[in-house]
């Protein structure tokens, strides 16, 4: 009973977060960062940060994860930390040689107010920047917003910083995956493929997050969107944005900025939604369904329809980012089970919860929502009625293993499992997948509490 | 890769055992732009005193000091696990601007409430020192309002490094000293200081103690109670283990409180067996102390002896490179390798000091490349040169290593099994095996390329 210090009684905290269900700001950006081929993320602030940040996504993806840090003193902390980031800057490029230095702030250079805009121009009016090479920046302030919200800034900064406005248009779609695995954005880009289209996608972490053994450290491996192709994204026909959290604030950038067009849409989990994400790009672009597409999505309703049974009226807790959180409601609602505690870190907003009401207005038990909230009150509620199936990070682990529910790991981070960086759970596939998952984790259970009569072979 | 670049200012930080006059650079906080490896002042604070499994940890600051901070290091408790839940106040934009000391306060009190801990401690972080709230006055006032001890642990990130970070946890762990009843204790006792139970090893520890017949007061931090480490100036010596996490507090228990320390390592066969024998020594006016120790050691270095002989064979004359936190580690390391026949190749910590390195120069064979406070690249660049075929590490190394197509063991926070202790040389040994001799380094594209090149294996 790890978590035997969990009280059933709920008490209203207003000063203090229990077991947070989210992490700050810079790890999100730092991880779009990684999505940019040949990027060094740079952490503005003191070292421990990214130390933190770094080791968090290296055990999240089982893989090298690079950035640097401007290594903040006692006097940067008093003068600021312009110093720094100039030398920063220096050192950088002139022994890591990356394309682009993504700089994110911190809670510590954003309370000092550090001009992060000023400091680059400084550094390239005095040839600090090799020709060819960029500096762009993300505000990260982790006292607001999340690791979603670091991920949407930095997102947003590469349309700033790259995107250019082309008199003529071309059949290019943009494709904004969100904060999602590198398997994910993967199957997105193989979806748009199937359709005959040509894509940008920004950021691409798959290649480079999910790679293969080389038996060489590779700083900067194959993945990633290109500065030239992020140039080009202003010239595109139109974007489509996947999770409005994560994605809209770049894609609504690029309209600005560029008259792109965009779509923004739930992320592409479960059938319902991947069937608006098909039907968005299949509008947009003008191209036709493939029959593989069809088939795949046939494949997954058959899944359905075989174990539907087994769907039925499940009641099932959730805790995840706010994209993933609604994406996955509506995937259960569907399913005909009952998710009845939704929890995510991040304070979403008004609009966010009203949609993740009308997400469960039709399920009938005592919904429990709390946006803005921590895996203690979900412990909480979970202790006061139980649910069949847990949903969520590694962490959602102690609850599963304290009161002995089924559980399935999705979202970030998950610390002790491989397989959400090679395996998608976004479009046909991926639901086909999350369908497996489901219900390994209730049948399992199923045989486990069954009685020697009660024991079946086919189910 | 052999033309990666170094650093003008890092080349200092780099040496060649034989090749230059020995001057080694250390001790400095990072440059600006480098890929280190290092972390923060609230990092070290934390590990050290995260384990008191039945205090309250309260992280004063944004949510992410702490969410990335919640379990990550296996400390064991035999009782109670407050010590795995995550508080934070959560600092949010309005905080930052009118400052957060009320919201402190009524977590606290909170918190206090509900769990009824033994003592609390509270960290800052980076933003706490920058907004100025005044931690300690309101750690004050709550100490008198609930009569538990508050204690706050100055472990503002930019102040240092992690080392900065044990010497704010042990000022404040020493506040706690001095608190508790003596009168219990026997003269033969003993405090082990630096050991944090990770995959339960201060019960080994703790075991060997208890059968040569001395008392163990307090384990700091491993599995420790609050009431124990109140007792702990009753012991008779402090036993400080490791790099120096905790020798501040020994040093301070010794000037308040008289209580002499030694400093030991229970890595490694030749190791372990110097720290008991040399806690027997200290207390030569009870013989049968020393007795008991003898038949011990015996005992315990013949269980495992046969299978350790058995895994030499199969290592021996294969390289590894380490790079770990403290040097004083690396020491325990190099001499457990050798032990197992193993060369090592290349040795560098995050945090050593010039003595440090200069015992490391003296212990290391001619062209064995010391390195302080690297990056990924200078690692990567000379595991290739020196083609090791072991990586011992932390976190941050065990996907280089893996990418890179050697074997991995990690002797940081994410080790599961106790590798201290007789029984914990045996794990190491055992994992070294494992990782060195997996069939998976075959199917490494370098390796099968570079055939001939590599070691026999
Ligand atoms: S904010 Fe400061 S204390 Fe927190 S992780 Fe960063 S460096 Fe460490
Ligand atoms: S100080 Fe801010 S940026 Fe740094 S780890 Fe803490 S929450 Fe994250």
């Amino acid at each position: 009973m790890l978590l035997r210090h969990t009280t059933t009684e709920i008490k209203d905290r207003t000063a203090l977060t229990v077991n947070p269900a989210k992490t700050c700001q810079p790890i999100g950006a730092m991880y779009a960062a990684l999505g940019i081929h040949g990027c060094m993320p740079h952490s503005h602030g003191s070292q421990g940060c990214y130390a933190y940040h770094r080791s968090a996504l290296t055990r999240h993806y089982k893989e090298p994860v690079i950035a640097a840090t401007s290594a903040f003193t006692e006097g940067a902390s008093v003068f600021g930390g312009q110093a720094n980031l100039m030398q920063a800057i220096d050192n950088i490029f002139s022994v890591y040689n990356p394309d682009v230095i993504a700089v994110h702030t911190t809670c510590l250079s954003e309370t000092i107010g550090d001009d992060i805009p000023q400091i680059v121009n400084k550094a390239m009016a005095e040839g600090r920047v090799p020709a060819g090479k960029y500096v762009i920046h993300a505000n990260t302030p982790s006292y607001a917003g999340s690791h979603i919200t670091g991920f949407a800034g930095m997102t947003k900064a590469m349309v700033d910083y790259f995107a250019e406005t082309a008199s003529a248009r071309t059949k290019t779609v943009n494709l904004i995956p969100g904060f999602v695995e590198p398997s994910d954005m993967a199957e997105i880009r193989r979806m748009a493929a199937e359709m005959g289209l040509e894509t940008i996608m920004f950021p691409d972490t798959s290649g480079v997050l999910n790679g293969p053994m080389t038996g060489k450290y590779r700083m900067y491996p194959p993945g990633g969107v290109t500065v030239e192709a992020l140039r080009r994204t202003g010239s595109s026909l139109g974007t489509v944005a996947l999770g409005h959290l994560a994605s809209g604030d770049a894609a609504r950038a690029l309209d600005v900025k560029c008259k792109v067009p965009c779509q923004i849409l739930d992320l592409p989990i479960g059938l319902g939604a991947t069937d608006r994400f098909v039907d968005t790009l299949h509008r947009m672009a003008g191209v036709n369904v493939p029959d593989s597409l069809t088939f795949e999505r046939g494949q997954m309703v058959d899944i359905i329809a075989d174990m539907h049974q087994y769907f039925y009226n499940k009641r099932v807790g959730l805790v995840g980012d706010p994209d993933q959180l609604l994406a996955l409601t509506k995937f259960l609602v569907s399913l005909d089970m009952a998710p009845v505690y939704l929890v995510t870190g991040t304070s979403a907003g008004k609009k966010f919860e009203k949609h993740l009401r009308a997400a469960v207005a039709g399920v009938p038990h005592e919904v429990q929502i709390k946006v803005g909230g921590d895996m203690h009150l979900f412990h909480q509620w979970i202790k006061q009625a139980p649910v069949d199936l847990l949903i969520g990070n590694s962490y959602v682990k102690y609850i599963a293993h304290d009161e002995d529910i089924p559980y399935v790991r999705h979202g970030f981070p998950i610390l002790d499992r491989v397989g959400h960086s090679y395996f998608p759970t976004v479009g046909y596939r991926g639901g086909m997948r999350l369908l497996e998952k489901i219900l390994d984790a209730l049948l399992d259970r199923k045989d486990r509490d069954a009685t020697d009569i009660t024991f079946e072979l086919v189910m | 890769m052999a033309s990666i670049p170094i650093l003008k200012e890092r080349e200092k930080h780099i040496y060649r055992k034989g090749a230059e006059p020995f001057n080694l650079t250390c001790g400095h906080h990072s440059l600006a732009g480098v890929v280190s490896q290092r972390a923060c002042v609230f990092c070290g604070s934390r590990v050290v005193l995260y384990p008191i499994a039945d205090a309250l940890h309260l992280i004063h600051g944004p949510v992410g000091c702490a969410a990335y901070t919640w379990d990550i290091r296996g400390a064991l408790s035999s009782g109670p696990e407050l010590h795995r839940l995550s508080f934070t106040t959560d600092l949010r934009e309005k905080d930052v601007i009118f400052g957060g000391e009320k919201k402190l306060h009524r977590a606290l009190v909170e918190l206090i409430d509900t769990y009824q801990p033994r003592a609390a401690f509270v960290y800052s972080t980076c933003i706490v020192g920058i907004i100025g709230d005044d931690v300690a006055a309101v750690c004050r006032q709550v100490s008198r309002e609930k009569a538990i001890p508050v204690l706050p642990v100055h472990s503002e990130g930019f102040k240092g490094t992690k080392k900065d970070g044990y010497k704010a946890a042990c000022e404040a762990l020493f506040k706690l000293v001095g608190q508790g009843p003596v009168d219990q204790i026997s003269p033969w006792s003993i405090n082990i200081l630096g050991e944090f139970n990770i995959g339960g090893e201060a019960w080994i520890i703790k075991s060997y103690y208890e059968k040569m017949g001395v008392e163990v007061v307090a384990t700091m931090t491993g599995d420790g109670r609050v009431d124990a480490i109140r007792r702990s100036h009753g012991a008779a010596l402090n036993v400080v283990q490791c790099s120096g996490a905790m020798t501040t507090l020994a040093d301070m228990m010794q000037a308040r409180y008289g209580t002499p320390y030694i400093r030991v390592s229970y890595f490694g066969l030749e190791d372990t067996s110097k720290a008991l024998y040399d806690v027997a020594a200290h207390f030569k006016d009870n013989p049968a102390i020393m007795a008991r120790t003898q038949a011990l050691v015996r005992g315990e270095i013949s269980a495992i002896f046969p299978e350790l002989q058995k895994i030499k064979a199969a290592v021996q004359g294969k390289r590894a490179a380490i790079y770990v936190g403290g040097a004083f580690k690396a020491f325990s390391l190099i001499k457990a390798l050798r032990y197992l026949g193993m060369d090592v190749v290349l040795v560098g910590s995050q945090t050593g000091n010039d003595a440090d390195y200069e015992t490391l120069r003296d212990m290391c064979d001619d062209g064995t490349i010391i390195l302080d406070d690297a990056n990924p690249l200078e690692l990567s660049k000379y595991i290739i040169e020196k083609r090791a075929d072991l990586f011992i590490g932390g976190v941050k190394e065990r996907p280089i290593a893996y990418k890179m197509g050697i074997g991995f063991c990690d002797h940081n926070h994410e080790r599961k099994t106790p590798l201290a202790g007789y029984e914990g040389m045996l794990n190491f040994a055992r994992e070294v095996y494992r990782s060195v001799n997996s069939p998976v380094w075959r199917f490494a594209p370098a390796r099968a390329a570079a055939g001939k090149g590599a070691s026999p294996c």
